[in-house]
């Protein structure tokens, strides 16, 4: 009863979808009021009815209820009742559901939060992410109905991959959903302002917030991704630059172009037909991801059960959205009068070479990509492209790119004096210089060294001259320390969430250079009471176990870690096999000191005599990448807080200023 | 400085962008691509020594030895077998009878030396080049496979 509850909240949503993403637009073509407000409640219903869905499925999960197929499929009793919850994202037809929920929350957002916006320009924007919403859930009913039932009803389900059974992963999809979905009100920000015909400040400044909460969230979940696969796959890396990898780093990339070109249209009015395109584009690279990991067209170490009419269902919802949004870029852009002229030299300068530089990167990470499709469809053999390709051409696109972020902010609007912030940025490049060095000699000063020692001088480049700026934005010993301190307690936050950002990227230059360049692995049979050294610490393996869990057995390993004698860490790590379903899964164990991670895995029983298989990791900076992407994450909400998001937007009619002081300031 | 100038330097650095992508990727091309072949395409074509490539196919019964780290097992399609030794743990979800790509390179002596083998999250995937392969060499190994979903048939899951 629940089940069709929600399959028929789902099938009256879409018919309020066909609603929202038309009448509101006649509304705004015509001028109607009334029109253009139903948006409004349209939404509303939307987001209950999808919720009401959403509400199903996951009570039916809650419950056992496997007569519905989904939940048969992957769930199971035995299960702790959180990974019942994140069950019903753990498979193709829930995660979809949940794909829809988000996308819906954001429709409703807007309804409540964009008060202030510009009624026809609020009514187009819903009207477009109705169109979106409609889309998809014409997809969900037709190809991935969650709440078929199955007859007779199993006694019990199949439960959910044990992979999936881990709290890092519980949260990925939500946090990757909340970006990858959140980029669609970028694109339906930027529909709107074409069919308008108007791009303007006030638009950036309206569009920005949304953007940046959604680069945000991605940025998260992707780091969450990342975190899981470092501490659950037991193969001590924690990027692989896999297809489905790519299919979230890409929206990233071009998200953080559209961060940073929105920032030029609102504050000089220039860039503006490429900010629009970038914010098409990047929710095509979200779609992209979607159809890539879905369709099974190419092969990934992450499976989702792939199915070739899902696959063209979203490469056909694809090309209309995509399609339309580019056919109608091509008829109003070039009617898009471009304002403020500026130097090359110059703030919006180096933006733009931002732009440039995550532009082309996220092109050559599509390319990669998608290669073997290309490569397969033109009979040129069956190729992969692999992380080598990858680090080839990401890595040298990066280095300009950390190198124009150290002076870029120095540099003012319209006409920036290079030499001055040079200038200003001796400390920073001789720090740098300083770091490259005493990593070299420290090395050994070999050939080989000199790129990664080049990698943590660019992290320090970046480092000290973020914070030169931020100490020159408070007059930092120039000033009384007092009115420093005034000045940082008055900082923008949106500036102090670029410092943020910025200095999490240093962090995240240093991890992946020092992780690169200096892990250290060691795979050997080891007997109970030996020893092995690796990076200078003795790991002694005291022998295994076998313990029972919930719903797994495993075998335990116990080692004991010491440097130069004293105890450092005891590590434990497990072989599980979980009971249903039948699989093995691997339980790394992790010591961190914060700088760097002694990793150890214990894997099956030596064959030929006694021991076990084991395996060593010394993982330098690694933490660096969790700090690095948490202080991004930082700051993308720190700068959401800034004021300027909320109130005093400037408005497009005079008489709203007055308004919108007269409203409360919503959070 | 006019519209116009501002345009051509605009141009200019988008252009510049451009050759430098394509170089870069031109070049990583030429040394990283890695193709993907099965037993039976080893047969036919030989592979030089260094050149690194793909196996895939599915872990022969029977075949899997384990010394220590050192791990042998033939990779096959049923038309033909390939040995693979390896060192190292394999992933979980390694299993005689089940589909696998390794990467590596082939010795003289036909013996494959993985450097890597693939693990996937999920114990129902097939690799869709394992599969074609799989399909290429012996259009009825679905059936030879004999394995099922327990519990649920997924064939009548995802009418």
């Amino acid at each position: 009863m629940i089940a069709e509850l929600g399959h028929y909240a789902l099938v009256l949503a879409f018919m309020v979808s066909l609603v929202q993403s038309s009448v509101p637009l006649i509304g705004a073509q015509r001028g109607d009021a009334v029109m253009m407000d139903l948006a409004r409640p349209a939404s509303i219903a939307m987001f209950l009815l999808v919720g009401t869905s959403f509400g199903a499925l996951t009570y039916s999960y809650v419950v056992s209820d496997f007569s519905v197929i989904n939940v048969a499929q992957n769930s199971h009793t035995d299960k702790p009742m959180l990974y019942k919850i994140s069950g019903v994202w753990g498979n193709h037809e829930g995660s979809l559901l949940l794909w829809i929920t988000i996308l819906v929350t954001y429709s409703v957002a807007v309804a409540f939060f964009g008060r202030n916006l510009p009624p026809a320009l609020r009514a187009r924007t819903l009207a477009v992410q109705g169109m979106i919403t409609g889309g998809f859930l014409l997809f969900i009913l037709l190809t991935s109905n969650p709440f078929l039932r199955l007859d007779p009803a199993p006694i019990d389900g199949n439960g959910l991959n044990p992979l999936l059974q881990d709290p890092g992963l519980a949260f990925h999809p939500p946090m990757l959903y909340l970006g990858y979905v959140g980029f669609s009100m970028a694109f339906s920000f930027a529909v709107a302002a074409l069919i308008e015909g108007k791009v303007d400040a006030a638009w950036a400044r309206w569009v920005r917030p949304w953007t940046l909460l959604a680069w945000t969230f991605l940025t998260l979940g992707i780091a969450l991704g990342s975190w899981w696969a470092y501490y659950e796959l037991g193969w001590g890396g924690w990027w692989y630059w896999d297809p489905v990898e790519n299919a979230s780093f890409m929206p990233w990339l071009a998200g953080t172009a559209l961060l940073h070109s929105a920032v030029v249209v609102e504050k000089r009015d220039a860039l503006k037909s490429w900010t629009i395109l970038l914010a098409i584009l990047t929710f095509g690279l979200s779609l992209l991801g979607t159809f890539l990991v879905r369709s099974g067209i190419i092969t990934s170490v992450h499976a989702f059960a792939s199915d070739p009419t899902r696959g063209m269902f979203i490469l056909l919802l694809m090309g209309v959205s995509l399609g339309g949004a580019l056919l109608l870029y091509a008829l109003r852009a070039p009617d898009l009068k471009g304002g403020g002229l500026f130097a090359p030299i110059s703030r919006e300068g180096s933006l733009l070479l931002n732009n440039l530089l995550m532009a082309t990167a996220t092109a050559t990470v599509l390319l990669g990509t998608l290669y073997p499709v290309f490569a397969d469809a033109l009979n040129l053999g069956k190729v992969t492209v692999g992380p080598p390709f990858f680090n080839a051409v990401f890595v040298p696109l990066m280095i300009p790119l950390v190198i124009a972020m150290g002076f870029g902010p120095m540099l003012s609007w319209k006409r920036g004096d290079l030499a001055g912030a040079l200038s200003r940025l001796k400390a920073a490049a001789g720090a740098a210089l300083l770091a490259f060095g005493l990593a070299w000699v420290l090395a050994g000063g070999a050939l080989d060294d000199v790129l990664a020692a080049f990698g943590f001088g660019l992290a320090v480049w970046l480092l000290v001259a973020t914070l030169v700026e931020l100490a020159e934005r408070v007059k930092l010993f120039k000033a009384p320390l007092a009115e420093s301190g005034r000045r940082f307690a008055r900082l923008p936050r949106a500036a102090f969430g670029m410092t943020l950002a910025h200095l999490g990227m240093a962090f995240i230059v240093a991890g992946v250079t020092a992780a690169s360049a200096y892990k250290q692995e060691s795979v050997q049979v080891m007997v109970a009471g030996q020893t092995i050294t690796v990076a200078g610490y003795e790991f002694t393996f005291q022998g295994a176990e076998r313990v029972e869990g919930p719903n797994y057995s495993a075998v335990k390993g116990h080692f004991g870690v010491t440097k130069d004698g004293e105890p450092i860490a005891q590590l434990d790590p497990e072989k599980r096999e979980y009971t249903s379903p039948p699989m093995p899964t691997t339980e790394a164990a992790i010591h961190t000191n914060g700088w760097a991670d002694l990793y150890a895995v214990v894997g099956d029983p030596n064959e030929d005599g006694p021991g076990f298989v084991t395996r060593i990791y010394f993982e330098p900076l690694v933490p660096f990448l969790w700090y690095g992407s948490g202080l991004m994450a930082l700051g993308g909400f720190v700068s959401l807080t800034d004021r300027r998001h909320r109130v005093g937007a400037p408005t497009r009619r005079k008489v709203a200023a007055a308004t919108a002081g007269a409203k409360p300031a919503s959070a | 400085m006019t519209r116009k100038k501002r345009r051509m330097y605009l141009i200019g650095a988008g252009m510049a962008m451009l050759f430098a992508a394509a170089g870069l990727v031109l070049t990583a091309f030429q040394d990283n691509l890695v193709f993907f072949y099965s037993p039976s395409d080893l047969q036919e074509k030989t592979v030089e020594a260094d050149q690194r490539f793909r196996l895939g196919g599915m872990v022969e019964e029977g075949t899997v030895k384990k010394s220590g780290e050192m791990v042998r097992f033939n990779v096959t399609d049923y038309a033909a077998s390939t040995p693979v030794v390896f060192s190292g743990i394999l992933p979980d979800l390694f299993r005689e009878g089940q589909g696998v790509v390794a990467e590596g390179t082939i010795g003289a002596d036909g013996v494959f030396v993985a450097q890597e083998v693939l693990a996937k999250h999920d114990e129902n995937y097939m690799p869709p080049e394992v599969a074609d392969a799989l399909a290429e060499s012996d259009p009825d190994w679905k059936k030879k496979l004999g394995r099922t979903a327990e519990g649920v048939d997924p064939a009548q899951a995802t009418n």
